[in-house]
C-alpha cells in the first residue's frame, strides 16, 4: 500500500503535467483556428471564390460497330464545332449576332442555343453548330476578337459510312434529351451522343466507354488557369455484328423504294446476316440533327421508313403459312402425305363460299402438289380437320406468335389465334370459317418477317429451335483476349422427321418443279438451288359482284389496296445453310414480286459464303474475330 | 490474498454493466453522431456510401466497447503479453506477404473482414507497457535496465509499421509509449538524455550524410507550402476551405470548397476541414469541446483508479486518443505535415473506429474495476 502510494504520487503528478501539455497544445489548435477563420477569414473567403478547381470530363471515344468480317459500319470522324460559353460573354445575343455575320446561323439554332443556356450551368459550353467546313472555321478564328464567348473545338462525331443501307440494324446516335439524364455527368457534356435506336441503343453502355477526367484550376471567370491532373478515359467496346455489310447493301438496294423488308439468317447458328427494311433513312442525319422539314418528310411518308418492318411489321403470312398447317395436320394424323382432296376452285361452308386463287380449280391434289401449286381448297380441307388450336401450337413451335429476342427494340409478337384467345379478346366464339382462313395464312394470323425467316430456318435445319441474333461479339477495349460467346446447341422442336422431309420436298418443288409457283425464280446453277414458298396476301375484301365481273388486277388498284407479296425460302436445296424471308408491302404477287428478290438474295449469299469459294476472297482478306463454326447435326 | 472490501473482480455481469460510466458512453455517441452528419454532407447529402455504413460500424464498435468493458480486468492483465505477441506476429506476416505481393500492404484479409495489425499494435503496446510496469517498484523503474526492455518492445513494432509505410501510426504509437514510460516513473534524466541524443544524431546526419535532394524532400515534407503545386496543394486548399468558413460557417451541405470536390479525402483525413467550413469556428469549437470532455473523463478515470495497471491503461488510452485528435487537426490546419491520420469518431473508416472503441472499452473496464487491487502475482493467475 505504501509502495503504491509513492507510485501514485509520481503517476498523478506526471499525469497532471501531461494533461497540462495537452491543454496547451489544444489551445494552440483553437488559436490557429481563430487565426485562420476570424483574423484571416476574409482573405480565405476571397481565395475560395477566386480559386476554384473544376473537374472536366473527357468524352471517351465511342466504340466502333463492325460487320461479321470486321468491315466498319459505324466509326468516328473529326468534327469542328463552334461553341458558346455563356459565362464568357456579357451579352449572348450580341455574340450570336456577331457570329451570324461570319457564318450563317438559322433562327432555329439561335432559339435552341438560348434554350440550352437556360438549362445548363453557365460555364458549360453550348454547341452552336457542328460538322463545319474548314473555311467557316478559319473565318471564325480570324474574327474571334469580336465574338466574346465563342470558341472552336475539335471533337469526334459518329459516322456511318453506308448508314442508309443498314439503318434498321444500326439505329443511330443523337443528342441527350432531358429524359435520358441519369445523373451521369458524362451525359451533360455538350454534344455528347447516345444510342437512340438499333444496335447503337442495344450496346450503348458498352459502346460509350468510360470518361476520363481532367482537373483544371479556373479563376472566377471560368478561364482555365492550368491543368492539374489528367486521367484518360477508356474507349468504348468494339461491337461485331453478325451482319454481312456487303450482303446487307445488296439486299437493301434490291428492295429499292418498295415498302419492304427481308431477313437472311444462318439456319444453324441463328446469325442474322441481313436485316433490311425499306425505304430506309440516313442515320447520319439523326446524329447531325434533323431539320423540321426532314423530320416531317420521314414521319409522314406512307411507307414509314422509321418503322423497322423486318421485326415490327406484322403481316398475314398468306400461303407461306401452309407448311405450318400441313405439319399440324400430319402430326394430328388427319391426313397423310398421300391423302387427296379435289379442288373445284371453291369450297362451301354453311352460307359462305371459300375460293381458291385458281378459279378454275386444281383438280385432285395431294400434299406435295397442294404446296407446290399452293392450292387453297386443299388447305381449307385439312385446316378444318386439324383445328385452329393445333395449327397455332405448331406455329409457335416454329417461332411465330412470340418475341424472338433479337436484341433490337420494337420487336413485335405477331398473333397466333386460338379459341381461348378469341373468347377472351373478342368475347365471341371461334367460327369454323376462321379456321379455314387460317389454313391459308389469313384472317387473324399475324407474323413478322423475322418470324417467317426463323420458321423457314427451323424447317430447313431439321426442326431445331434456332434463335436469331445480331451481336457476334462485344470486344472491350482493355481486354486483350475477349471471350467469344458460344452459340448454344438448339433443342429439337419435336417434329417427326418424315413429316419434315415431306415439307422440304414440297418446298423444293415450289421452285424446281415446272408446276411450282416460283419455278420462274429458280436458281439453275447446280448446288445453289433454292427451296421456298410464295405467299400473296389480300388486303382488301373482294366483293361477290367483283368476283363475277372479274377481279381487278393489282396494277389497276391503288397502292394501298394491292396485295402483299411474300416469299420464304432456303438454300442450298441439299444441305441448306441460309434462310430468307421477303415481304413487299402492296407489292403484288408472291411469285411475281417477292420470289425473284428472294432468289437474288439467296444466290448472292451463297456466292459470298467464304466456305463456298468464288467471291469469298474479298471477305477473307479481312480480319475475322473468330471463324464461324457451324455445327451440322 | 485476503479478501478486501475493495476487491470487486467477482462482480456479476449485471453489476459490471451498472458500473459502466454511461455518461461517457453518451458523449461518445453524441460525437459519433456529429460524424454521421459530416459523412452525410461529404456525400452531398446522401447516407450512401459513407454515413450509413459508418453507423453500422459504430453500432458494432459500441457492442465491442461494452464487451471489453465488462471483461474482468485480470483477464487483460494475464493476456497482455500474449496479445502483444500475436500483434507482433501479424505485423511480421504483413511485412512478409507485403514484400511478396505488390507494394504497401497493411491488411490481412480474413475473407469476412480484414485486420490491420498496426491498429491492433496501438492497443497492444498500451496493454504491454501497463502489464510491464503494473507491479514494478519505483526503485526498479529507476534502473536503466528496466527501461531498455520496453524501449525495444516499442521500437520493434514501430520499425515494422514505419516500413509499411504508415508514419502517422508509428508516431502515435511511439509517443504514447514514451508518455507511458514517463507516467510509470522513469527518471526525467532518461528523457532529457534521449532527446539530446536524438538531436545529436540528427545534426551530423543532416550536415554530412543526406544529399541535397533528400534534404529538399524532407523540407517539403515538413513545410508543404514550399511546394504549392505538389505536396502543399492539398494543405493550401484545406486552409482556404477552413478559413473561408468564418465564425459560423457556410451552413450544412453548403461548403462550396468541400463540395467542389477539390478537398482530398474529405470523408477521412480532411473531414475536420469540411466541418469547419460548414459550421465555422463555432462548429469546430463544439467538436473540440466534446473531445476535451472525453479527455477529462479519461484523465479522471485514470486518477481515480486504485491499481497501477488500470491507471497506466487509462492514461495510455487517453494519450493515444489525444494524439489522434491533435495530429489530425494540426495537419489539416497546416501546422503539421500530412501523415495520414483520421479524426477519431468522425472520419470514415471501420478499422480505426473499432480500434478506438476497443480502447474506450479498456478505459471503461478500468472504470468498472476502479476499486480492484491487483497484487504483484495477479498476472500469473493468483
Amino acid at each position: 500500500m505504501h509502495r503504491d502510494g509513492d507510485r501514485y504520487k509520481i503517476f498523478s503528478r506526471r499525469s497532471i503535467v501531461l494533461f497540462g501539455g495537452k491543454t496547451v497544445l489544444l489551445s494552440g489548435l483553437v488559436g490557429r483556428m481563430y487565426y485562420l477563420q476570424i483574423i484571416e477569414g476574409e482573405k480565405y473567403k476571397t481565395l475560395a471564390d477566386e480559386n476554384r478547381i473544376s473537374l472536366k470530363l473527357i468524352a471517351p471515344k465511342r466504340g466502333r460497330i463492325l460487320d461479321r468480317f470486321g468491315r466498319p459500319m459505324a466509326v468516328n470522324q473529326q468534327n469542328y464545332r463552334v461553341l458558346l460559353i455563356p459565362e464568357n460573354t456579357k451579352d449572348v445575343d450580341f455574340s450570336l449576332m456577331q457570329l451570324g455575320k461570319v457564318i450563317p446561323i438559322s433562327s432555329h439554332d439561335v432559339q435552341r442555343v438560348k434554350r440550352e443556356i437556360k438549362r445548363r450551368r453557365r460555364f458549360l459550353p453550348v454547341i452552336i453548330r457542328e460538322n463545319m467546313v474548314w473555311e467557316d472555321v478559319a473565318r471564325i478564328e480570324v474574327n474571334a476578337a469580336e465574338m466574346p464567348g465563342i470558341t472552336i473545338d475539335v471533337g469526334e462525331t459518329r459516322f456511318y459510312p453506308d448508314g442508309t443501307q443498314a439503318a434498321s440494324v444500326l439505329g443511330y446516335v443523337s443528342g441527350v434529351s432531358e429524359k435520358d439524364l441519369t445523373g451521369d455527368p458524362l451525359l451533360e457534356l455538350p454534344g455528347f451522343r447516345i444510342g437512340k435506336a438499333g444496335m447503337e441503343k442495344v450496346h450503348d453502355l458498352a459502346l460509350r466507354g468510360k470518361s476520363g477526367i481532367t482537373q483544371v484550376e479556373v479563376n472566377a471567370f471560368g478561364r482555365q488557369i492550368r491543368e492539374l491532373e489528367r486521367r484518360e478515359g477508356l474507349p468504348g467496346a468494339e461491337t461485331w455484328l453478325t451482319i454481312d455489310m456487303e450482303l446487307q447493301k445488296f439486299v437493301t438496294k434490291r428492295l429499292g423504294d418498295e415498302a419492304a423488308s427481308a431477313v437472311v439468317m444462318d439456319i444453324h447458328t441463328g446469325e442474322v446476316l441481313t436485316l433490311a427494311s425499306t425505304p430506309t433513312f440516313d442515320p447520319n442525319a439523326f446524329n447531325r440533327g434533323l431539320s423540321q422539314a426532314e423530320w416531317k418528310a420521314l414521319a409522314s411518308n406512307p411507307r414509314s421508313p422509321l418503322n423497322n418492318k423486318a421485326i415490327a411489321g406484322q403481316y398475314s403470312p398468306g400461303s407461306t403459312f401452309k407448311m405450318v398447317v400441313a405439319l399440324a395436320a400430319l402430326e394430328k394424323g388427319v391426313v397423310t402425305a398421300n391423302s387427296k382432296f379435289f379442288c373445284t376452285g371453291e369450297l362451301e361452308l354453311g352460307d359462305s363460299t371459300f375460293h381458291c386463287w385458281e378459279r378454275r380449280g386444281h383438280g385432285s391434289m395431294d400434299m406435295l402438289s397442294a404446296i407446290t401449286q399452293s392450292c387453297d381448297v386443299y388447305f381449307y380441307e385439312i385446316a378444318k380437320r386439324t383445328g385452329i388450336d393445333r395449327i397455332s401450337a405448331m406455329a409457335r413451335r416454329l417461332g411465330m406468335g412470340q418475341i424472338l429476342d433479337i436484341e433490337l427494340a420494337g420487336e413485335k409478337k405477331g398473333l397466333m389465334p386460338t379459341r381461348a384467345w378469341k373468347k377472351k379478346a373478342k368475347r365471341v366464339s371461334w367460327q369454323q370459317g376462321e379456321t379455314l382462313l387460317a389454313g391459308i395464312g389469313q384472317g387473324f394470323i399475324l407474323t413478322t418477317p423475322l418470324q417467317l425467316a426463323v420458321m423457314t430456318a427451323r424447317l430447313a435445319n431439321g426442326g431445331k429451335a434456332v434463335k436469331p441474333h445480331l451481336t457476334k461479339q462485344v470486344v472491350p477495349f482493355d481486354v486483350a483476349d475477349p471471350v467469344v460467346p458460344e452459340i448454344p446447341e438448339f433443342k429439337s422442336i419435336g417434329i417427326h422427321p418424315p413429316h419434315l422431309n415431306m415439307i422440304k420436298k414440297a418446298m423444293g418443288a415450289v421452285s424446281n418443279s415446272p408446276y411450282g409457283t416460283a419455278y420462274r425464280s429458280r436458281i439453275k446453277e447446280p448446288g445453289f438451288q433454292l427451296a421456298g414458298k410464295t405467299g400473296t396476301v389480300q388486303v382488301r375484301r373482294i366483293t361477290k359482284a367483283e368476283r363475277e365481273t372479274g377481279v381487278k388486277k393489282n396494277k389497276d388498284l391503288e397502292w394501298r389496296e394491292r396485295d402483299h407479296a411474300l416469299f420464304v425460302g432456303y438454300a442450298p436445296l441439299k444441305n441448306p445453310r441460309y434462310a430468307v424471308s421477303v415481304v413487299v408491302e402492296h407489292g403484288g404477287g408472291g411469285s411475281s414480286i417477292a420470289a425473284p428478290i428472294a432468289k437474288d438474295i439467296l444466290m448472292e449469299v451463297q456466292r459470298r459464303d467464304p466456305s463456298r469459294g468464288q467471291s469469298g476472297k474479298a471477305a477473307k482478306s479481312h480480319n475475322f474475330p473468330n471463324s464461324t463454326t457451324v455445327k451440322k447435326g | 490474498m485476503a479478501l478486501s472490501p475493495f476487491r470487486q473482480s467477482d462482480m456479476s455481469l449485471g453489476q459490471r454493466l451498472w458500473q459502466i460510466n454511461w455518461f461517457f458512453v453518451l458523449l461518445v455517441g453524441i460525437t459519433a453522431s456529429i460524424g454521421f452528419g459530416m459523412l452525410y454532407s461529404a456525400a452531398n447529402g446522401n447516407f450512401d456510401p459513407w454515413a450509413s455504413r459508418q453507423m453500422i460500424r459504430f453500432a458494432a464498435g459500441l457492442f465491442l466497447m461494452l464487451m471489453v468493458a465488462v471483461i474482468d480486468i485480470h483477464v487483460w492483465l494475464r493476456y497482455a503479453y500474449a496479445i502483444y505477441a500475436v500483434s507482433l506476429a501479424l505485423l511480421v506476416v504483413v511485412e512478409f506477404s507485403g514484400s511478396i505481393g505488390m507494394g504497401a500492404q497493411r491488411w490481412i484479409d480474413l475473407g469476412v473482414f480484414t485486420i490491420q495489425p498496426s491498429e491492433m499494435m496501438k492497443i497492444s503496446i498500451i496493454l504491454l507497457l501497463a502489464r510491464y510496469f503494473y507491479a514494478a517498484r519505483l526503485e526498479d523503474v529507476g534502473r536503466i535496465s528496466h527501461v531498455i526492455v520496453p524501449l525495444i518492445l516499442i521500437a520493434v513494432p514501430a520499425f515494422l509499421i514505419m516500413r509499411q509505410p504508415d508514419l502517422g501510426t508509428t508516431i502515435l504509437m511511439v509517443t504514447t509509449g514514451i508518455a507511458m514510460l514517463f507516467l510509470a516513473g522513469v527518471r526525467i534524466w532518461v528523457f532529457v538524455t534521449g532527446a539530446l541524443a536524438t538531436i545529436a544524431a540528427v545534426i551530423p546526419l543532416w550536415n554530412f550524410v543526406l544529399l541535397d535532394y533528400q534534404k529538399q524532400r524532407l523540407l517539403t515534407f515538413l513545410d508543404p507550402e514550399k511546394d504549392p503545386l505538389g505536396a502543399g496543394y492539398h494543405i493550401l486548399q484545406s486552409k482556404i476551405a477552413l478559413g473561408s468558413g468564418g465564425m459560423f460557417g457556410k451552413g450544412f451541405l453548403e461548403g462550396s470548397q468541400s463540395h467542389l470536390s477539390f478537398l482530398p479525402e474529405k470523408q477521412t483525413d480532411f473531414i475536420f476541414t469540411m466541418m469547419a467550413e460548414e459550421f465555422g469556428l463555432v462548429g469546430g469549437l463544439v467538436l473540440i469541446g466534446l473531445y476535451v470532455m472525453l479527455l477529462i473523463y479519461g484523465f479522471a478515470i485514470s486518477l481515480r483508479c486504485r491499481n497501477q495497471f488500470g491507471r497506466l491503461i487509462g492514461m495510455g488510452v487517453t494519450t493515444s486518443f489525444f494524439l489522434n485528435i491533435f495530429v489530425n487537426i494540426a495537419m489539416v490546419m497546416g501546422l503539421l505535415p500530412v501523415v495520414g491520420m483520421p479524426l477519431p469518431l468522425i472520419s470514415y473508416g471501420g478499422t480505426a473506429m473499432l480500434t478506438l472503441m476497443f480502447s474506450f472499452g479498456l478505459l471503461l473496464c478500468v472504470y468498472v474495476h476502479r476499486d480492484v487491487q491487483i497484487g504483484p502475482g495477479a498476472a500469473d493467475g493468483n
